[in-house]
């Protein structure tokens, strides 16, 4: 490790330790609480199967941020005031929910084509909206571009404030609904004959995964937000089948991802904080996707390789039964360790046990 | 009316204008052949994930050879399309999760990836930007060669042709000679992929393709477009044209015209349209084209024959009228 390493090492310490000043610090809590509850929102979005449904939202964020930006500014305000950025990008990422789903409803054109549809072009409106507002003598507008890709670095604490207030009330809001989302998610016919209302539920989880993005666009960014609602979610599911669990590991690797990324792009400022807050998420995921118990990679390959060496011996022990008692290759030489070993061939000699014939019997028996 | 389009002069017309028009027509049109097949098979979402993990791919490709050629950048986004759809299938089948979030577990990390690799271009004297990634500098091909019309058809003119636009013409024929000479097998594995395999051509071996030609597509409109708007390319023109036929041929014809005619359109509205209101402000003709090409599918979704929302109204209102009450 040389100094340069080294020191950058004890400064991401101290960033993580709360110790790089008050702002930063800030900064950092703010962004768990957000990557907690984007976790906790994604999950029940993965579960609805409409994880795809933000993408367009996110896209559809910027025409409404570049308003509320020249908005603010017809106002007399100064343009990048948060509240002003917020309440636009909810507008346009809502107006592209609703027309993602009357293109769904009323063409022949399928939901992904819909979502494609928005995305792209709402994005494009906002490009518009944006190289006009450039071209503007008001000198405010430079770094609206950081919500593109994301800028904790250029948070202000009463901006990093906000966040962390809304991320609480949406957490509570959430745990206070997860009940009657879960039951949705799972099986909406039953919800509805239990006389709940799904579209209402419904509306309230989208409700809740749009507000949760629009506070993630200024760390995270409208290109890569998406990422936040999805990755965590994704990756805790490799961990468990049961919802509880799957909801506290995926809060747990939003919060750290953000945590985490946050600290990092404090280091790298020439970095935006989107996509070290995105990479230290796809990390988690690649670890739960590598070593998970039941899904992952690991143990997929190990009970490959389990089944293979069975039928191995299995192969080797009727070959013994025909005498052919020579085994040709390593993967028989294997499986002939494995009878011996599970006692259906005897130790230092080709002689099939009563076991062995027992189970070649229930073999026989099998087929 | 104080300016006219008809001030500009002819010489800016033919060396600024000319190739943007040209470059802008190629990408829609490169990007809407491929993007047909996608919105057929409901795949669309599939080029919204090509055209974000082809940034990786070109970093990879310009931080490993150290130059902009073309094909190495090529070469590096079709490994990264590749890698990221086996990735999808990957996590889809061992995590048990819809194609979708698996989709967006590794578009959206590979992009990421792509975003922290352009920073590491800087040091090394040609930089790529991150906004351009984003949305493209299709403002910036200049045809210097062209002075008057007739050098169009000179060696001077053809020698200085943008590189750029060499590029989108080279991979606009891959496509169409990919799309032509395999017409039959996609159609088939498009609309009946078991068919299609019991006939000894494997779908697989096609979706494969239509893959690598989305991704020499989305790489080849990069540097016009950027990343986000390509996908505007790849689904609107394909939808509008979904909206009017059932034929594939028609469809695929119709794609590309949609598809021009929105290049033309929203890049005449972002250069001429601010001047034709007497303001100095520009536009940025990238978005422009995707703004207008949602324009016209929508239009197109509203007033079409057959299967437009409009028609559809007026015939179940006229079958209710029938029918006996």
């Amino acid at each position: 490790m040389t100094d340069l390493q080294f020191k950058l090492f004890q400064d991401l310490l101290g960033i993580l330790g709360l110790q790089g000043g008050y702002n930063t610090s800030l900064v950092l809590i703010g962004s768990a609480l957000l990557g907690a509850v984007s976790g906790l929102v994604g999950s029940f979005s993965l579960l609805r199967k409409r994880a795809l449904i933000a993408d367009a939202v996110s896209h559809a964020t910027l025409p409404g941020l570049v308003l509320g930006f020249l908005v603010a500014i017809a106002l007399g305000f100064d343009g990048k005031s948060l509240p002003f950025l917020l309440i636009g990008s909810a507008v346009s990422g809502l107006l592209g929910v609703l027309m993602v789903q009357w293109i769904r409803d009323n063409t022949r054109l399928p939901e992904d084509s819909a979502i494609g549809t928005v995305l792209s072009s709402f994005f494009g409106l906002g490009v518009v909206l944006l190289s006009y507002v450039q071209t503007l003598k008001n000198g405010s507008q430079a770094g609206l571009e950081d919500f593109l890709l994301g800028s904790t670095a250029s948070m202000l604490r009463s901006e990093a404030e906000l966040i962390a207030v809304i991320a609480l009330l949406l957490s509570i809001l959430a745990l206070a609904f997860r009940k009657e989302m879960a039951l949705v998610c799972f099986d909406a016919g039953f919800a509805q004959a239990l006389g709940w209302s799904v579209k209402r539920i419904d509306l309230i989880m989208m409700g809740l995964l749009l507000t949760v993005m629009v506070i993630g666009l200024k760390s995270v960014g409208l290109i890569l937000v998406i990422a936040l609602v999805i990755i965590p979610p994704v990756a805790a599911r490799f961990w468990s089948d049961r919802l509880s669990t799957m909801l506290i590991l995926s809060s747990l690797f939003g919060a750290l991802s953000c945590y985490l990324g946050a600290a990092l792009s404090a280091l790298a400022p020439d970095i935006p904080s989107g996509a070290t807050i995105v990479l230290t998420a796809s990390s988690f995921f690649v670890l739960s996707l590598v070593f998970a118990p039941q899904n992952g990679v690991l143990a997929a390959a190990l009970r490959f390789t389990a089944f293979r060496i069975r039928l191995c011996s299995d192969q080797v022990l009727s070959e013994l039964n025909k005498g052919e008692p020579v085994p040709d290759s390593l993967t028989k030489a294997i499986g002939l360790y494995q009878l011996r070993s599970r006692g259906l061939v005897a130790p230092l000699s080709m002689e099939i046990t009563r076991e062995g014939h027992h189970y070649l019997a229930s073999l026989q028996e099998e087929n | 009316m104080d300016f006219s389009v008809l001030d500009i002069p002819l010489i800016d017309f033919l060396q600024i204008d000319l190739p943007a028009l040209l470059v802008a027509v190629f990408a829609a049109i490169v990007c809407a052949i491929p993007g047909s097949f996608l919105v057929l098979r409901k795949q669309s979402l599939i080029g919204d994930a090509i055209s974000h993990v082809v940034l990786p791919g070109i970093v990879a490709g310009f931080l490993l050879s150290g130059t902009l050629a073309a094909i190495p950048m090529t070469l590096g986004a079709l490994g990264a399309a590749v890698i990221s759809v086996l990735l999808i299938e990957l996590i889809r089948v061992l995590g048990k999760i819809e194609t979708g979030a698996a989709m967006g577990v590794v578009f959206t990390s590979m992009f990421a990836l792509g975003v922290v690799m352009l920073e590491q271009t800087g040091s090394s004297g040609v930089h790529l930007d991150v906004e351009h990634a984003l949305y493209g500098n299709l403002e910036s091909t200049l045809w210097l060669g062209l002075e008057k019309w007739s050098d169009l058809w000179s060696a001077r003119g053809w020698e200085t042709m943008p590189l750029r636009l060499q590029q989108l013409s080279i991979a606009l024929i891959c496509v169409v000679a990919f799309v032509s000479v395999f017409f039959k097998e996609l159609k088939l594995s498009t609309f009946d992929p078991l068919l299609a395999t019991s006939l000894g051509f494997s779908a697989r071996i096609m979706s494969f393709g239509l893959v690598i030609a989305t991704a020499l597509a989305a790489v080849s409109a990069f540097g016009a477009v950027g990343a986000i708007l390509a996908i505007a390319m790849f689904i609107c023109p394909p939808s509008a044209a979904r909206m009017l036929t059932d034929r594939l041929s028609s469809q695929l014809w119709l794609s590309a015209l949609y598809a021009g005619l929105s290049a033309i359109l929203g890049y005449g509205l972002a250069a001429f349209g601010p001047l034709v209101l007497g303001t100095d402000f520009a536009l940025n003709a990238a978005g422009m084209i995707a703004v207008v090409a949602f324009v016209l599918q929508f239009v197109t979704m509203l007033l079409a024959p057959r299967y437009g929302i409009l028609s559809r109204r007026i015939k179940s209102e006229i079958e209710t009228e029938k029918a006996p009450s």
